[in-house]
């Protein structure tokens, strides 16, 4: 019976492992970012092309940049969120359009309401690339400083926006 | 005649698809080859089991994009390297660097085929040798017998 145990043992603990795996989700890959001061950019805004916005304009703000196309699938279904958080006034969000025509970017603000202060027009992702955007929706929370201390990939949910976001902005809102 | 029609439709598309595949190459045969290099070794996070080489995921093709260009403006591969592990991480890397993080990424295999060597070698060290059997005389006989094919005994 002895000559059993550890056999058994290796495997509940290779199961175990395996078991936790499952768990994590892969396509969240730990972000570089965090903690480093926002990549610099100035884009067209989406509605007035003529005009741009940096991110140097919000210094001394902590706001929220939500990275959003109207091609992405789980954009829509996180858009209820964003509407709900711009409701709530607690933080300025931004909107990065990211690979979009900027007809169907307008029209997808227009049918599906539009949560942000405004949007910046990233038609070649080059910024996208700056952030390390890789999966769209992409959310960064950035404080006063310009530094990135938050990044969420994937949509946001009520969820995270009330354990997480809104929290972390309250702390950088003091600081 | 229908079969002719089809094999030309077939071969126009198959020369329209491998024209489209092989404009960028064409336009610098020893860039595109250090860009494909490079791109090899960089990780496409949208499929992640794929090298921006060969996914044709869009972000894939922005970061052989962007890879080209910097290239171009005569970046090294180094400082190309830099660029997308400051945006993307360690992740974006097919040979992730050797640090703290990352050496059970790389010695946990070795260690694994130690522990199992070290196993293999604790079971057959301890393995007994096989005990002497001494015969009696009338075993012996016996066994000769048996030996010999004694088909009585066999049936």
């Amino acid at each position: 019976m002895n000559r059993f145990v550890l056999p058994l043992a290796i495997f509940a603990a290779l199961i175990a492992l395996l078991g936790v795996g499952l768990t994590l989700n892969p396509r969240e890959v730990p972000s570089p970012l965090i903690g480093k001061a926002a990549p610099h950019f100035e884009l067209p805004q989406l509605r007035e092309s003529a005009k741009t916005f940096t991110e140097k304009d919000m210094l001394g703000k902590v706001w929220v940049l939500n990275v959003w196309a109207s091609w992405c699938v789980s954009c829509r279904e996180e858009h209820p969120v964003l509407l709900d958080l711009a409701k709530s006034g607690s933080v300025p969000l931004y909107g990065l359009n990211y690979k979009d025509k900027r007809e169907d970017g307008l029209a997808w603000l227009k049918s599906m309401g539009d949560p942000y202060q405004l949007s910046i027009y990233d038609l070649d992702g080059k910024v996208g690339i700056d952030y390390g955007v890789y999966g769209v929706p992409e959310t960064y929370v950035i404080d006063k400083l310009g530094v990135i201390r938050y990044k969420r990939i994937g949509p946001l949910t009520p969820e995270i926006v009330k354990e997480k976001v809104l929290p972390l902005v309250q702390e950088l809102g003091r600081a | 005649m229908l079969r002719v029609l089809a094999f030309l439709l077939l071969a126009a598309t198959v020369k329209w698809v491998s024209a489209k595949e092989a404009a960028p190459a064409a336009a610098d045969p020893a860039l595109e080859q250090r860009v494909m290099t490079l791109a090899s070794e960089l990780r496409c996070l949208v499929c992640q089991n794929q090298t921006i080489a060969d996914s044709n995921a869009p972000l894939a093709e922005d970061l052989r994009n962007q890879v080209r260009e910097k290239m171009r403006q005569g970046s090294s591969n180094s400082e190309i390297i830099d660029y997308m592990v400051a945006r993307y991480g360690d992740f974006v890397l097919y040979r992730p660097p050797l640090k703290l993080t990352t050496v059970l990424l790389w010695f946990g295999p070795l260690l694994l085929l130690a522990a199992g060597f070290a196993i293999l070698l604790r079971r057959v060290l301890r393995r007994r040798p096989a005990q002497e059997f001494e015969m009696t005389a009338s075993e012996h006989k016996r066994a000769t017998e048996l030996l010999a094919g004694n088909e009585a005994e066999r049936r």
